[in-house]
């Protein structure tokens, strides 16, 4: 039988009460496609080595700048309101990672995502695509320009929704912090009810997946803003400056 | 400072992650191309259609390549990155260059970093290559990992290839590892 939302209340109440830590608990029953997706056996503790000591390097031969405008894809204007995010991505010592590469990509204003396997019955629309790209600033900064999210609904249990989100993947300047996450929007009345975000029972943790209304991100007349920074896991080498030049690695 | 959480790809990302030649470290023509392929599977060995594999390897010179280039190849630089879909069948492949030892006497291997639906956090793994008996022998990794389970970290060799299934869960499950700053920051 399918769960209703107060069986996943109440299984996301009681998996609150043992405490997770900080990250996603990867065994969350809540989450009903982790059941047979999460390693059973404890991650093997090993010192990094090699390549793992490095993190790809990517430059502006990857990524154009007009990647980082989710709203000039198109001969229109999307439908829905347009807002700018930027924060800085940083090192778990508060290093900014420079010159890397930032993904996103998200559902529009309708909560519907260009994706074949999307059946949600809200309307696509045709001057959103939802895929970004940008590459950090010198001080770790990125920075883009789309149309907040919708809400959409999921078949993990009856009448599930997510919370609106904006998806990220990210870089630093060894191996060992690749991150893949999901940026939320303040205040969101979904939160207590997702299974996805309450995967992280530390309530301190899972805010920082919540970006913050920023006045001074907004343009007159023109978007709203949000911050949103984000600090990766630290690095085990102590990154070179080459780490964050990688123009002048091309011409090397 | 505090490490923000990682969160699931979800069953959208071909969406932001996809691109032309993205599993093509080099040309599948190279002449020293090989085929990294495998199957994902979930905890009960049925295959997991909406993975995301990633590999990060020296070349096989043993040179950590420090080049962009990774999204818009341009078919001569080796950038070391790539990145694989699983297919309906759970399948993923990539055409690359079999890594070199970054030290004498060092076991090479690919880095690997897995995500899926339904896989809340990404994991880290290594593929490395078979071959060499005493450089897998003296390994730091493999000599420490229950022998019973260090055969999922070694690539099998095929005629036009290697091959690393990957195990999520159950068994066969892949060693998946974790790195003492990821261990700290989580404490
Ligand atoms: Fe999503």
């Amino acid at each position: 039988m399918e769960s209703s939302q107060a069986d996943i209340n109440r299984e996301i109440e009681v998996a609150a009460q043992q405490p997770g830590g900080p990250q996603p608990k990867t065994d969350y029953a809540p989450y009903r496609s982790s059941i047979l997706r999460h390693p059973k056996q404890p991650a093997h503790l090993v010192d990094p080595e090699s390549v793992e000591l490095w993190a790809p390097v990517f430059g502006h031969r990857d990524v154009a700048d007009d990647e980082a405008d989710l709203t000039i894809q198109h001969a229109g204007t999307p439908i829905g309101e347009r807002i700018v995010v930027t924060g800085r991505v940083l090192d778990g010592d508060g290093r900014p990672v420079a010159g890397q590469l930032v993904e996103v990509w998200q559902a529009n204003a309708a909560g519907r995502y260009r994706h074949q396997r999307d059946q949600h019955p809200a309307p696509h629309d045709p001057n959103f695509t939802g895929v970004g790209r940008m590459l950090t600033g010198p001080d770790g900064t990125y920075r883009f320009q789309t149309i907040k999210p919708g809400p959409y609904p999921w078949r993990n249990h009856v009448n599930a929704w997510r919370p609106a989100h904006i998806h990220f993947s990210l870089f630093g300047s060894d191996f060992t912090q690749r991150l893949i996450t999901q940026m939320y929007f303040p205040g969101d009345p979904l939160f207590a009810l997702d299974p996805i975000y309450q995967s992280i029972t530390d309530p301190k943790a899972r805010e920082l997946l919540i970006a913050q209304y920023d006045h001074d991100v907004t343009t007159p007349e023109w978007s709203t803003g949000y911050r949103w920074d984000v600090v990766l896991t630290g690095t085990h080498r102590t990154p070179l400056e080459s780490d964050v030049s990688s123009d002048l690695e091309e011409e090397a | 400072m505090s490490a923000v959480p990682g969160q699931t790809v979800g069953p959208f990302f071909h969406l932001g992650l996809e691109y032309d030649g993205m599993n093509e470290l080099v040309p599948p023509s190279h002449p020293k191309a090989v085929r990294l392929h495998g199957h994902v599977y979930d905890g009960n060995g049925a295959p997991v259609p909406d993975a995301v594999i990633e590999i990060w390897q020296a070349d096989p010179q043993g040179h950590i390549p420090r080049r962009p280039g990774s999204l818009r190849r341009d078919g001569w630089t080796f950038t070391g990155w790539g990145r694989a879909a699983t297919d309906p069948d759970g399948h993923y492949q990539f055409a690359t260059l079999e890594p070199g030892p970054t030290e004498a006497g060092r076991a090479p291997f690919f880095a690997v970093t897995v995500f899926a639906r339904g896989l809340l956090d990404r994991l880290f793994t290594r593929a490395y290559l078979p071959g060499d008996p005493s450089a897998l022998d003296a390994d730091t990794l493999l000599s420490g990992v229950d022998p019973a389970r260090r055969g999922t970290l070694i690539t099998t060799r095929e005629p036009a290839g290697l091959v690393f299934d990957i195990h999520l869960q159950g068994e066969g499950e892949t060693v998946f590892l974790t790195y003492p700053r990821l261990r700290d920051a989580w404490s």
